[in-house]
């Protein structure tokens, strides 16, 4: 019974904070934690990162393997996203396959790097219809402290911009060489507290949000994809001013994941 | 979205300013909905939308399996979208994929919005959404008929909640998306509206869009769900409606 009643009291602090435009960590509503990236983490994947939003932590790596382009796209590699939402993370994970929430980070992370065209899929190839490369971006959550798509992408294009193809290793040239990124999409993530907006939610502020909206957006000023989530409801013009914000974070982000300062 | 490797992109947009299947940007698929489509579920509808065919039943309020799920406070609301096998061109392989299994998470969250829940606590409404014919659009098809059919079981609920995909194809923000606008277009973003307070309880978005095109999807995507909130309410009366007496009213 504790759990649930110290969250319900929990839930009724963070929302009265809410009305007076406070948070429980004494963050303003259009405030970050503080970001970091730490490039190279895992010296076993071609490239890896691993990222802090405060006390949330996620750790992308990635692999890349010659393999077989799919049948309608002969001429373009493939690109994998998986997100593991592992027990050791949280006390609200369990073991066995994945649940629908580490679904919904994959899926709301591949989509952001697909549309962004963060890495050009047609020079994965190698050979037309016999042998490309396959890039498997992994992303490992460490330590759920909330806002988990967020860091995923962070960690994930973190990974992509630090990677090595390993030519060398598996024959196909005879160097390897830097994986060459495009764009860079990074996902800004809002949840709605009674009427007050907030981005970048703890745990605590999900479990209490009405609605959670993430939005990514890339360097050219695109949206490049966007979910709402959780039980609860937006109305297009806080949609609208949600995007205007995105832009904003966003850019701060991209720095961050190129390895500048926060 | 996807267009890597694609081959004979169609014509999306004519110099008139019309459609592959000649309707204007705003405008609908012919959509017919029938509430009460199936015998044995407390609650069920047929949707036929463009090309789509979509089954939605509802059981429930229910004991909960599996039984852990169960919630002191409120009934959990469980949806199992589903695309049957002969439903696309290539057949898909039946079961739970990654797809399947988002678009039931945000199906079953928009619902939690506006269903009372907390009037059944410890019990299960299960929503269950077959995909028969799939033209592009079926979360959406899905949606609209899963929340006749919640009307239909008599569950108490804030509102109906109709829904659309707004997209983008041959450089136009366009309403309702088919299978080759959604195939060789640039974005798809479905959503589900609340018409009674004007807020969206389904957001999603696939593909690219500047926020000037974003903003005029939204519009878009709003005005279209007033429309099909229409066909939905007209669809609980036909099957509900009393025969007018002398009076006439219907």
């Amino acid at each position: 019974m504790s759990e649930e009643v110290t969250s319900e009291i929990l839930t009724t602090h963070i929302l009265d904070l809410a009305g007076k435009g406070k948070r429980l960590d004494g963050r303003g509503t259009d405030e970050y934690r503080k970001i970091t990236v730490e490039h190279g983490f895992v010296t076993s994947a071609d490239g890896s990162a691993l990222v802090r939003i405060g006390d949330t932590a996620v750790l992308s790596g990635v692999k890349l393997e010659p393999g077989k382009p799919f049948p309608d796209t002969p001429n373009a590699g493939v690109l994998t996203t998986n997100a593991e939402l592992i027990p050791l993370s949280s006390p609200v994970f369990e073991p066995g396959p994945p649940q629908p929430g580490a679904i919904e980070v994959s899926r709301v992370v591949d989509r952001a790097i697909r549309a962004a065209e963060t890495i050009d899929l047609t020079r994965l190839c190698v050979t037309p219809g016999e042998k490309t490369w396959v890039c498997y971006v992994d992303i490992h959550v460490l330590d759920h402290g909330g806002n988990l798509i967020d860091a995923a992408l962070l960690a994930a294009l973190g990974a992509l911009t630090h990677a090595t193809v390993p030519a060398k290793r598996f024959g196909i040239a005879a160097e390897d060489y830097p994986l060459e990124v495009l764009h860079y999409p990074v996902e800004c993530t809002f949840v709605r507290l009674g009427e007050t907006i907030m981005v970048d939610p703890t745990f605590d502020e999900e479990r209490a949000a009405q609605g959670r909206l993430t939005i990514a957006t890339d360097e050219t000023g695109r949206i490049v994809a966007m979910q709402k989530g959780l039980v609860g409801a937006f109305s297009p013009d806080d949609i609208k001013a949600m995007v205007e914000r995105a832009f904003v974070h966003g850019d701060r982000m991209r720095l961050i994941a190129k390895g500048g300062v926060a | 979205m996807g267009s890597v490797g694609a081959k004979d992109v169609p014509v999306l947009l004519s110099p008139e300013g019309l459609r592959i299947d000649g309707r204007r940007v705003d405008e609908l698929r012919p959509i017919k909905i029938k509430a009460g489509a199936l015998k044995h579920a407390d609650g069920s509808a047929y949707v036929e939308w463009g090309e789509n065919k979509v089954m939605a039943a509802v059981y429930g309020p229910r004991e909960v399996h599996p039984r852990h799920l169960q919630q002191n406070t409120k009934a959990v609301i469980q949806c199992k979208y589903n695309m049957a096998a002969f439903s696309v061109d290539e057949r898909k392989r039946p079961g739970l994929d990654r797809r399947s299994q988002e678009i039931s998470k945000v199906i079953a969250e928009a619902f939690e919005s506006v269903v009372f829940a907390e009037e059944f606590p410890r019990t299960s409404i299960d929503v269950y959404i077959e995909v028969l014919q799939a033209n592009a659009g079926t979360r959406c098809a899905g949606l609209v008929a899963a929340s006749v059919a919640l009307a239909d079981a008599g569950i108490p609920m804030a509102d109906l909640l109709p829904a659309v995909a707004v997209g983008k194809a041959g450089g136009a923000i366009i309403l309702d998306l088919k299978k080759e606008e959604d195939n060789f277009g640039e974005a798809d973003l479905p959503m589900a509206l609340v018409p009674q307070s004007g807020r969206l309880v389904l957001l999603q978005m696939e593909g690219h869009m500047t926020r000037e095109e974003l903003a005029k999807a939204l519009d878009m995507g709003v005005a279209g769900c007033r429309g099909i909130y229409e066909v939905m309410k007209q669809a609980l009366r036909d099957r509900y409606a009393v025969t007018p007496g002398p009076e006439g009213s219907a």
